[in-house]
């Protein structure tokens, strides 16, 4: 079982709830896809972490073989390739790595190289599997380190808890692409509303069962629990607003090990997403 | 002399665009007969590299120099490894730019760093 957290702006809860959920399932695998600024390391504090290389393919030109027909220039619709007449020039950070130059080129004058865009770091905190994607600075896209964080996950301990980056753009796409289920974690604010609103809309467009954390709730109107009632929504979980949750994560303490409720409340918001994860697939397979 | 400037419409009363890669129109000057042709910036509604695409058309169209507001470092890149010489005009005036890069008060521009630069999105 895979879940997604999401938000769409920073700072709403989206690593408090997905290292929480990590925290209080009897094994699990902690995902952290936000790869620009990965923190859920700092709460689970892994051990033995072993680090790999991310790398992407960049197009090399042999100008020995280039004779300037320039297809590949025609061909690249994020004009990565252009032609001076004294030779090709490679503009390797918009390069998105299609590969399809390297195919075009009839004088076969382009070949690739591996260039390297981050790095995945994997390690155990207790019972969980901790994998954070770690995007080098400069780099334009997290969507190769993301890429490379999702694959072979069908071998490790479930369930897998996926800490997407804060927005719904490609990074964000990419993240929930495979997960079973999206939580969507929102703050009660306009602001708060006008966010979640973008990542309803992305989980929708792409057919996923889903439901809302309500996170830093305080007494009085909450303009986003508002949003949910209005359109239907499922509320999975009201998280309230208290000076100790706020201690602890500038701590970078994981608050389930050390609060008896709070574990109690996450405890049965995974409870909660497993029945609904197992009645979405109930609902594929015997309609 | 050929020179080229991005340009909001198809005539000369026009005004200079505010960027290179995704202004509406390329304005193609000759210095030497005045002859002054319009073409259509293709690259305008590019998801991504409307900058370098634009450069591309500089060196097929074999312009000698690029006059603009602004022009992004990735363009930039191309158009210097071409031999295009770039500089900045602050007029919107098609007219007075052109009279004061002959004049030779034009500086040399600076590229726009990629993350200031409006560069579609991926």
């Amino acid at each position: 079982m895979k879940i997604a957290v999401l938000s769409g702006k920073g700072g709403t809860g989206k690593t408090f709830i997905a290292t929480n959920m990590a925290a209080v399932a009897q094994e699990s695998t902690y995902v952290d896809c936000d790869v620009e600024e990965p923190n859920g390391h700092l709460f689970l504090r892994p051990k033995e972490v072993q680090v790999k290389s991310v790398t992407v393919p960049i197009p090399v030109v042999n100008e020995a073989l280039c004779n300037g027909c320039r297809k590949c220039v025609d061909f690249c619709r994020f004009g990565a390739l252009a032609y001076t007449g004294r030779g090709l020039i490679v503009l390797d950070d918009i390069c998105h790595s299609c590969g399809g130059c390297v195919l075009l080129c009839p004088e076969n004058a382009l070949t690739e190289r591996k260039k390297t865009v981050g790095e995945i770091h994997e390690g155990v905190s207790r019972s969980i599997k901790c994998i954070t994607g770690v995007l080098h600075p400069g780099e334009a896209s997290g969507v190769p380190v993301i890429s490379k964080l999702l694959q072979g996950l069908d071998q490790v301990p479930t369930p897998v808890l996926i800490d997407c980056p804060p927005g719904s753009a490609c990074t964000v796409m990419e993240s929930i692409r495979d997960a079973d289920y999206c939580i969507l974690v929102a703050e009660p604010s306009l602001f708060g509303v006008h966010n979640l609103a973008m990542v309803w809309e992305l989980v929708q467009l792409f057919q996923k069962p889903y439901g809302v954390v309500l996170n830093k709730c305080l007494p009085g109107d909450n303009p986003a629990e508002t949003f949910c009632c209005e359109r239907e929504i499922k509320i999975l979980a009201r998280i309230p607003f208290s000076h100790g949750l706020g201690f602890m994560n500038s701590q970078g303490i994981v608050a389930v090990w050390e609060d008896r409720s709070l574990h109690t409340l996450f405890a049965g918001l995974l409870e909660r997403v497993a029945k609904e994860v197992q009645r979405e697939y109930e609902a594929v397979a015997y309609p | 002399m050929r020179i080229a400037i991005p340009v909001d419409r198809t005539d000369m009363e026009g005004k200079v665009h505010a960027s290179f890669g995704r202004a509406p129109f390329f304005l193609i000057y000759e210095t030497d007969t005045q002859d002054a042709k319009f073409f259509e910036n293709q690259a305008l509604v590019s998801p991504g590299g409307a900058g370098t695409k634009s450069a591309q058309v500089m060196l097929d169209y074999a312009v000698d120099a690029l006059l603009t507001p602004r022009c992004g470092e990735k363009a930039a890149r191309v158009l210097e490894a071409a031999g295009i010489k770039l500089h900045k005009t602050d007029s919107t005036s098609i007219e007075e730019s052109i009279a004061a890069f002959l004049e030779g008060k034009l500086p040399p521009i600076m590229p726009v760093q990629a993350e200031l630069s409006n560069h579609g999105g991926d």
